[in-house]
């Protein structure tokens, strides 16, 4: 079984058919990316998948479990975690207080135990704190833990976000548009960063604009057009595809 | 972090004590009733800080709670249950020694609940109605929040004024003492109440609740939950996305910041020996908000200090009949010159803002 298995969803906006009846699935440690132009349903697919939008109908099947119903923090706690395409971070925090508000449903201290300050918070606050450093680090941006995290550079914020979400030890990376307004070198780190997430045997699913970084490191490659699948495969076969070559890449 | 934290409260500890020794050395005492009463009401705003300046959830109807806490305080402990003596649940409330006697001035006997079960009973009620409000009005937001919290505001005021249980517009008078010590040997009996002689006496007690709810909070607010709170003020799908069960934290908050006002309500209540429906009333719940407001929104202390600096100006008369005129300006001001508080005020540059011709930029949604 896939770890994640998509089985005929749709998902129509009034008229506008925004996903539909698209299937697909993510195997355990593969790295998936999925394309398209504009308004192709891309991002529509993955709030869908991460429980913020429900399906009108079809499936979406995670660790063998149907999500059908789930609200994201459900979801989120059977091991998917996300980033957004335009970054949300926790305004008002710091980068490493936001990174390890990702820790939460690792850890368990509630109301009374915050309040009364229990010793036994004390070792899994500084759990915490050192996971989240040590995500920091290896996405090195160690050095703005302390800045109010809005305040960072566009790049620093993604990263950021990407350190948050994989601070929920997740078994699937959601990542949307990780690349958008990365320049060509940020863009190439970024995708020796995913790499490196894999090796971490983390399954990530993107969605991208980008086709170098796309080309790059994915194992497979789902292409979206008009809400419809219409190509999926590895890179290489994708970039032969003429329906591809057509609706997309013959734009650039 | 820990550190500056324990050394703010053990300077308001310190503070708490030399106000206390200045007042007796200058003979003004007197001031002492005031200060009591402005600690109580800083306890309803402690509370509804967090609520607001952490989980970021807006509530015009907490005189509400501090009302279901103070009136019922009042009306348990002042009603005679001898009518009832009989029933079978009377019967074991006195058997469980959860009942006081007392006499009439015929010398008839009367039963009357105890402060300490009429107090948890009061609590637990305010804390009641808080979950099975919050559950469907928190799923609001923004001013569809604050015009449901203000529906629930009057709804509570209008009961208290209607009810005859609830003394309708007299409120309940001659609630008696609230004995929270006695009989233990080397202390003496220490209650609420607005004797005259135990006034030094209810000043620590008020302090005392106000330093540990303080403190109570501030390490809430250092913990995980209080990341998690702020985070869903941040941006409430992120958070959620992040595995935060953001419904339930709200309504946590919602009601730990009701139990704090209805404590207030239940101690303030004792210490003034009655309630009226003013204390229910919306102009009271705005006050509340107005204060968070000026301390800063995510400023326990902040909201501490406005909480009791204002209060006690408004208790010593100071601002005459326009006191509620004045809370009201306190609000329209800092919404417009410092939406983060006077302690962050930059008056030349919101000046500017304010009075020039774009009005984009003036505090556009509820949070930055």
């Amino acid at each position: 079984m896939a770890l994640l298995e998509i089985h005929r969803l749709n998902k129509k906006f009034g008229g506008l058919h925004a996903v539909n009846n698209v299937s697909l699935t993510v195997k355990k440690g593969m790295i998936k990316a999925v394309i398209g132009p504009n308004g192709a349903g891309k991002t529509t697919l993955f709030n869908l998948i991460a429980g913020n939008l429900s399906p009108s109908s079809g499936s979406v099947v995670f660790r063998n479990h149907e999500l059908q119903g789930l609200k994201p923090y459900q979801v989120a706690r059977m091991g998917m975690s996300r980033t957004f395409q335009n970054i949300k971070l926790f305004s008002g925090m710091t980068a490493l207080e936001n990174v390890m508000a990702g820790r939460h449903v690792r850890s368990r201290a509630g109301f009374l135990a915050g309040m009364f300050n229990l010793p036994h918070t004390w070792r899994e606050e500084a759990g915490i704190r050192q996971k989240s450093m040590d995500l920091m680090k290896l996405l090195e941006i160690e050095e703005f833990a302390h800045k109010e995290s809005t305040s960072l550079a566009f790049g620093q914020q993604r990263a950021v976000e990407m350190a948050r979400a994989l601070n929920t030890e997740p078994e699937l990376l959601l990542l949307d548009e990780p690349a958008a307004g990365l320049n060509m070198k940020e863009t190439a780190e970024l995708g020796r960063l995913i790499t490196k997430i894999r090796e971490m045997g983390i399954t990530i699913l993107l969605v991208e604009h980008d086709m170098s970084l796309v080309m790059d490191i994915s194992d497979e490659i789902t292409v979206l057009s008009f809400g419809h699948k219409i190509a999926e495969g590895k890179p290489a076969a994708i970039q032969q595809n003429p329906e591809v070559i057509k609706i997309y890449l013959g734009e650039n | 972090m820990n550190t500056k934290k324990n050394i703010g409260v053990l300077g308001l500890l310190g503070l708490v004590i030399m106000i206390q020794l200045l007042t007796h050395w200058t003979g003004t005492q007197y001031y002492l009733t005031q200060l009591t009463m402005s600690a109580y009401y800083s306890l309803v705003i402690l509370g509804l800080c967090v609520l607001m300046g952490y989980a970021g959830q807006i509530s015009l109807g907490h005189a509400g709670f501090f009302a279901i806490g103070g009136y019922l305080a009042a009306a348990l402990t002042t009603h005679d249950l001898t009518p009832y003596s009989n029933t079978l649940i009377i019967q074991v409330l006195n058997r469980c020694g959860l009942l006081i006697q007392g006499q009439d001035i015929y010398g008839d006997v009367l039963l009357y609940f105890n402060p300490w079960v009429s107090c948890i009973l009061a609590i637990s009620a305010a804390a009641l109605t808080a979950l099975v409000t919050g559950i469907p009005v928190l799923k609001l937001k923004g001013h569809y929040l604050a015009m449901a919290t203000l529906g629930f505001g009057t709804i509570i005021y209008r009961i208290v004024l209607a009810s005859a249980f609830f003394g309708e517009a007299d409120g309940i008078s001659d609630v008696p003492p609230f004995t929270l010590v006695s009989g233990i040997p080397g202390l003496p009996v220490i209650e609420v109440s607005g004797d005259f002689s135990g006034r030094v006496q209810n000043y620590y007690i008020a302090w005392s609740m106000v330093i540990a709810g303080t403190l109570l909070l501030l390490n809430l607010i250092d913990s995980r939950v209080g990341r998690a709170l702020r985070s869903i003020h941040g941006s409430e799908e992120t958070a959620d996305a992040m595995g935060i069960n953001t419904a339930r934290y709200k309504l946590k908050t919602f009601i730990l910041s009701a139990i704090f006002a209805a404590a207030a309500g239940v101690f303030l209540t004792h210490f003034n020996g009655g309630i009226g429906p003013s204390e229910a009333g919306i102009m009271k719940s705005v006050r509340y908000v107005a204060i968070v407001a000026v301390g800063g929104m995510a400023n326990i202390w902040g909201a501490l200090t406005m909480g009791v600096l204002l209060n006690f100006l408004s208790l010593r008369g100071i601002f005459g009949t326009y006191d509620d005129a004045v809370f009201g300006l306190i609000l329209i001001l800092i919404m417009l010159f410092a939406p983060e508080g006077i302690l962050s005020i930059r008056i030349r540059q919101r000046l500017r803002n304010a009075f020039s011709s774009s009005t984009s930029e003036i505090r556009g949604g509820e949070s930055s």
